[in-house]
């Protein structure tokens, strides 16, 4: 089972089952006939603009909105003391004001007391037009009683520090798990903090510490966030247009906010212009069109601008970590033991599973087999943007896989060893999988040490540590960075996982019309993964009907099995895993037919793609094409089978995937201006069997972008007072096509054991394995003036104060 | 104010604010809605389209001061059923993942090959520099732009 | 998507007519050329004129001449046309290497010399180019024209000389056989603001700098030039000990600020870095290399 397997093509030269096919998605998008959310218009509808806070932390002391309503045009102006006065039904509070969080928090849909970051919800203007809603925003009054804001995670605990969230009576700024819990841990810290201390007093040891900063990133999709509303008054029904990656449970999450009854709510989420993490979380634009559609009985656009978006809705990262790694003084990596403050803005709006506060940060112990790890994680709250599992992370693995990588190659400083020659010391070997993690996951499979010598071969790795030596005897600086990263994906098993009382389970339904046509009916959002074709791919493997015979539906709750959503690269293990199985169901179903009209025992039947036939006569066969018909014929089938020839599933993984790959990064670096350029970036991925190769690839050149977008120039940052200082793309600086070289990719194929096709997901592995690529490129460059870490964004200015010795913090912009 | 203006070929007069964006004329008065928006200052240019035979960030032109000139949007790419090179070469080398800038890189993409048959890789890259890709980190917006290079035809606004 | 307030909108045929559409707006009325500075900044009503008067088909205000021994170039000329244009690039290599640098393609095809001269950015780039190589600016009003050195064109950040009821119409720059010029820029990422820019232009005349322009931009150099490293450089010959003190003067009579583009210690820094190569390169090509 590999990539290159040699597959039969179809009438329209598509190939039955797994290939590079051209992806059906592209003859709208290419035509403009794309359809998203703004795109919608309904008969009737309304506009609306959300007036947001200037301050960072301020008691509202009055809202005078008066001179906005009476602007012509403008239909209705809500407050959220007006939201607190309408009443609903629901099972998580009494009222509109506040909403639940994806982590059992909560957070105010329009601020009724105090706001609690700059750009938070304070009015909700619906008018005739959207210019005219914009205009209503000038000629609202609010009066503000501006309070000291907790811009500095670090002093978010300090005694003195102003109290967020006073209303929900708290004393400080800890945040409470739904466990309990103010901090979580993993691993075993007794042993890992022993490990340590023995290598401390171990000559023949090492012990490296370092201060690593992830800082706030944004996702910052194309496509901003936004929704359209249509509560109809007579029927009660509410059909919600959305920027979603996770249409059915954001029905679910609406239900409980509404108090609606769920089955009167469908979810449409259209063509999404990019997600990346951004659409999953529930923002109360979303509801506010809701509530708008509720009491103007019309239906109620809302589209966020850019500012908006970038201010407002989910950041990512925000991880202050501290890492001690311990290893002989040979490089064989003993302990690591990592101690995250954890920025959660003002709401802990972070969408992890349950039990994994810290989503899987624990994978952090990397792809390094040794025996002692640790992590606590402690999160906080600040007067920032609420949010935190965005960006392509894969439940904070994106930080986890940062952390190490940057920490052993401190540790290769330090020992003044190759970074390569380190890391392949301690590669977890081949011979170990499944392998059991020091803190407590199982890796399904792989070959590290052959995906890592495939990028050094691609690479020329030898010939350009000769070249950066040359170079430097010249005082040229140019840099190779290495990063091993493993993930776990495929969220989850749904004995220990689930969202807001979900299991992480996705639901899918296979239909096979008379003629051999089928329909498959998908719980997962594409944001531009192309599902409507990889999924049709994997139901041509299992049946060996053309691709093009195979309709994806998805995107649209009423069309659709219920399932948790696109984010964490969870679409091809869990819903993958799910289509194959319902395929599945449907080729032995369609045995017992095939049997039927053979007259034959469906024991007597084997399966070539496509066809049912005879052991030993292969003449006499079925195709699934004429299986299909005969199904739904008036053939005689056994007893106890209807006819024809449709499934359902719902796929429970019995463990997450692990995708891994190895990414090496050439940089050249002007120490005189600071300036980095990317020369080169080869990136080897191992994420199992590919059903379709280009779109893989597509997948990894995407996420690379985004690493080098994060290592060398996204910040959000804001100033002591509280002012965001990326609210625009002016500031929020994103990679053009000149940052980004033209990658060189690699493959290893080790499929996982466990998942039906033994496909891993690869969505996100690219943004999680490179920027530690990038930074350790940079690092590198730069190791001669003593620099032996600095923290992202390596703009020209950090990295020239590096150069000098002085750093910069940098989430806090101005100094 | 009244303006009179050719889109794809097709002339159109419309009463507007002298305040409303082109982009916003394009798709909401036109219905147009292949051309997207991404941002409020000018640096994404998911919203590019032709104006006089020049992409435009049309959220940066008020649509009054296009009044007497000629709009090219991305539904004037297409001959009928048959696909401009550009478009043809954004599915052949999977140029595209959500599609939302799609529509500005591709007629980009189509004025620089109209200018510049046989661009290099450095001059596709400076000419999209203005323009944001979230999903595809731009490797195969070049390639689909240089497989339209290699299969050249001719790009007419089609009426 | 931000929209902008409210506006009035005049379209002018010719530089008179536009000057009479001012005075009937009144004092909230503004000129819009390619509208790449003032209408995202509508949008985010950070400016609500009351009216904008359009000069895009003012075809007095087109085009790249030369009218005796100077460079003339139209205020409507658009930044992708400075960039192109082999009437600039045969004089001043300087023109081209900044407008490489500006924005982005698209955004060239449509702003504006004149706008950016009027935007008065204090990290505008053209302002650099202008004041190293000693341009001047024509300003017509209803009673006439009048010319105005760059160097004494700017009266603070986003405020030039040019009042309410006034078109700047021209751009001009001498030509100075022999010359060579060069421009260096350190920005954050393709097409973002400077965050240091240096453009400089030398005649080496037998031997020593006979003449040499020095212009610099986002860095708080006073009307972005530093006549001081000038002066310091005239007779002397262009050795790299030279070129280098005289980058220090320069970098030493800028009052950069911090921001989320760099610390002020950077910024100082990149001054006498940039002004450096850009000499080092200029003087080179003045001699031929």
């Amino acid at each position: 089972m590999t990539a290159v397997e040699e597959v039969p093509l179809s009438p329209a030269g598509n190939p039955i089952g797994f290939g590079s096919m051209k992806r059906v998605e592209d003859a709208r998008f290419v035509r403009g006939q794309g359809n998203y959310v703004d795109d919608v218009n309904l008969p009737g509808m309304l506009h609306s603009a959300i007036l947001r806070s200037p301050h960072a932390h301020a008691r509202i002391v009055s809202i005078d909105k008066s001179a906005a309503e009476a602007l012509p045009g403008v239909v209705l102006v809500i407050t959220g003391e007006m939201l607190a006065g309408v009443p609903r039904p629901s099972l998580l509070g009494d009222n509109f004001a506040w909403m639940p969080t994806l982590s059992y928090d909560t957070q105010a849909v329009l601020a009724t007391d105090k706001v609690r970051f700059q750009g938070q919800e304070v009015a909700f203007v619906i008018a005739e037009s959207k210019y005219i809603a914009r205009d209503a925003l000038e000629l609202i009054d609010v009066e503000y009683d501006v309070l000291d804001a907790v811009m500095d995670a670090k002093k978010a605990m300090d005694p003195d520090a102003p109290v967020i969230r006073d209303d929900k009576g708290q004393t400080d700024n800890s945040i409470t798990d739904v466990h309990g819990n103010q901090s979580w841990e993993s691993g075993n810290a007794e042993a890992t903090a022993a490990a340590i201390a023995a290598a401390e007093a171990d000559p023949n040891c090492v012990v490296v510490t370092e201060q690593i900063l992830y800082p706030r990133v944004h996702p910052a999709p194309m496509e901003t966030c936004g929704s359209v509303a249509e509560l109809n008054p007579v029927t009660g029904q509410l059909t919600l247009y959305t920027t979603s990656q996770a249409p059915h449970a954001h029905r679910t999450v609406y239900a409980m906010v509404a108090g609606l009854p769920e089955q009167k709510i469908r979810v449409i989420s259209p063509d999404i212009g990019g997600g990346f993490g951004n659409k999953v979380g529930v923002y109360p634009g979303y509801v506010l069109s809701i509530v708008g559609s509720l009491l103007t009985g019309k239906p109620v656009k809302w589209m966020e601008d850019r500012s908006e978006n970038l201010m407002s809705t989910s950041f990512a990262r925000d991880y202050h970590m501290k890492a001690t790694i311990a290893a002989t003084k040979e490089g064989k990596i003993l302990a690591v033991d990592v101690d995250v403050l954890a920025d959660h803005g003002a709401f802990n709006g972070v969408a992890q599973p349950t039990n994994y506060p810290a989503g899987f940060f624990h994978i952090f112990s990397g792809s390094y087999d040794y025996p002692n790890a640790h992590c606590k994680v402690t999160p906080v709250y600040t007067n920032k943007a609420p949010g935190g599992v965005a960006y392509a992370c894969s439940f904070r693995i994106t930080e986890a896989a940062y952390v190490i990588e940057r920490v052993v190659d401190c540790l290769a400083a330090e020992l003044q060893m190759d970074p390569a020659e380190l890391r392949l010391k301690n590669l977890i070997a081949s011979d170990k999988f499944p392998y059991m993690s020091p803190t407590g996951w199982e890796y399904d499979s792989g070959e590290y040490e052959k995906t890592m010598r495939l990028a050094m071969e691609i690479a020329g790795y030898d010939e350009l540590r000769r070249e950066q030596a040359e170079k430097r005897a010249k005082g040229e600086y140019m840099g190779i960075g290495i990063s091993f990263f493993t993930e776990g994906v495929g969220a989850g098993p749904r004995k220990t996982m689930d969202i807001l009382g979900l299991g992480m389970a996705d639901g899918i339904e296979l239909r096979v019309h008379p003629t051999g046509k089928a329909v498959l009916r998908l719980s997962v959002q594409s944001q531009g993964q192309a599902h409507e074709t990889t999924f049709a791919q994997i139901v041509s493997h299992e049946l060996g009907i053309p691709p093009e015979d195979i309709d994806v539906v998805h995107g649209d709750t009423d069309q659709t099995p219920f399932g948790l959503g696109t984010y964490g690269s969870r679409s091809t293990p869990v819903s993958g895993a799910a289509a194959s199985v319902v395929a599945r169901k449907v080729r032995e179903r369609a045995k017992i037919v095939a049997a039927a009209a053979l007259e034959c025992s469906p024991d007597d039947l084997e399966w070539e793609l496509g066809r049912w036939y005879v052991k030993g006569d292969k003449e006499r066969g079925k195709t699934i094409q004429e299986i299909a018909l005969l199904s739904h014929s008036a053939l005689e089938l056994p007893e106890g089978i209807e006819g024809h020839l449709d499934a359902t599933a719902v796929y429970n993984p019995p463990n997450l995937t692990y995708p891994y790959g190895c990414y090496i990064c050439v940089v050249d670096v002007d120490v005189l201006t600071g300036q980095v350029k990317v020369r080169r970036f080869i990136a080897v991925d191992d994420c199992g069997v590919r059903i379709n190769p280009m779109i893989v690839e597509g997948q990894v050149h995407g996420g690379l972008a985004d690493g080098i977008g994060m290592a060398l120039m996204e910040l959000i940052a804001f100033d002591e007072d509280g002012n965001c200082l990326g609210g625009s793309f002016m500031d929020y600086l994103l990679p053009t096509a000149m940052e980004c070289p033209d990658y060189e990719l690699g493959e290893t194929v080790t499929p996982s054991p466990h998942h039906p096709i033994g496909a891993k997901g690869v969505g996100e592995s690219a943004t999680v394995g490179s920027p530690a690529a990038v930074v350790n490129a940079v690092i590198d460059a730069i190791s001669p003036f003593g620099v032996r870490h600095a923290d992202m964004p390596l703009t020209p200015a950090n990295v020239w104060r590096a150069v000098q010795g002085r750093p910069m913090r940098t989430d806090m912009a101005v100094e | 104010m009244q303006i009179t203006l050719t889109v794809n070929g097709t002339e159109y007069t419309r009463d507007v604010e002298p305040r409303m964006l082109l982009v916003h004329f394009i798709r909401d008065e036109l219905l147009l809605r292949g051309t997207h928006w991404g941002c409020d200052t000018s640096n994404c240019g998911t919203c590019t389209l032709w104006v006089d035979g020049e992409p435009v960030k049309s959220c940066t032109m008020l649509a009054v001061m296009a009044d007497g000139r000629a709009i090219r949007t991305v539904e004037g790419l297409a001959n009928g059923a048959e696909l401009d090179p550009i478009q043809q070469g954004f599915i052949e080398c999977h140029g595209l993942q959500c599609g939302f800038c799609t529509p500005g890189m591709m007629m980009t993409g189509r004025w620089l090959l109209d200018n510049n048959p046989n661009p290099s890789e450095g001059e596709i890259r400076e000419c999209i520099s203005g323009q944001i890709c979230r999903c595809t980190g731009y490797k195969n917006i070049v390639s689909a732009i240089q497989w339209a290079a290699e299969h050249p035809a001719t790009s007419e606004v089609t009426s | 998507m931000q929209t902008p307030a409210p506006v009035g909108y005049a379209k002018a045929t010719s530089v008179s007519d536009a000057l009479a559409l001012l005075k009937k707006h009144g004092e909230d009325s503004r000129i819009v050329a390619g509208g790449h500075s003032l209408i995202p900044m509508m949008r985010l009503r950070i400016a609500a004129p009351e009216a904008l008067i359009d000069i895009n088909d003012v075809a007095e205000l087109k085009g790249i001449s030369i009218e005796g021994n100077e460079i003339v170039i139209g205020a409507m000329v658009r930044h992708a046309e400075v960039l192109s244009s082999p009437i600039l690039a045969e004089h001043y290599a300087i023109f081209r290497e900044a407008e490489k640098l500006i924005a982005d393609p698209i955004v060239r095809n449509r702003g504006t010399i004149g706008g950016s001269m009027c935007q008065a950015d204090p990290s505008e780039d053209l302002s650099a180019v202008g004041a190293a190589l000693k341009g001047s600016v024509v300003i017509q009003s209803a009673s006439g024209s009048r010319t105005v050195a760059l160097r004494d064109f700017h009266e603070g950040p986003y405020m030039t000389k040019v009042a309410q009821t006034e078109i700047l119409t021209q751009v001009r720059f001498p030509i100075r056989p022999g010359a060579g010029s060069a421009y260096e820029k350190v920005e954050r990422r393709v097409g973002d603001w400077p965050v240091a820019s240096a453009g400089t232009y030398v005649v080496v005349s037998n031997g020593v700098v006979a003449d040499c322009g020095i212009g610099l931009t986002a860095v708080g150099a006073e009307h972005f030039c530093a006549p001081e490293a000038e002066a310091f450089l005239i007779g002397k010959e262009p050795t790299e000990e030279n070129l280098s003190a005289a980058a220090q003067l320069a970098a030493d009579a800028c009052n950069p600020f911090s921001d989320q583009r760099g610390p002020a210690d950077y910024k100082k820094h990149l001054a006498h870095e940039l002004t450096l190569r850009a000499l080092r390169r200029s003087a080179a090509a003045s001699q031929g290399a």
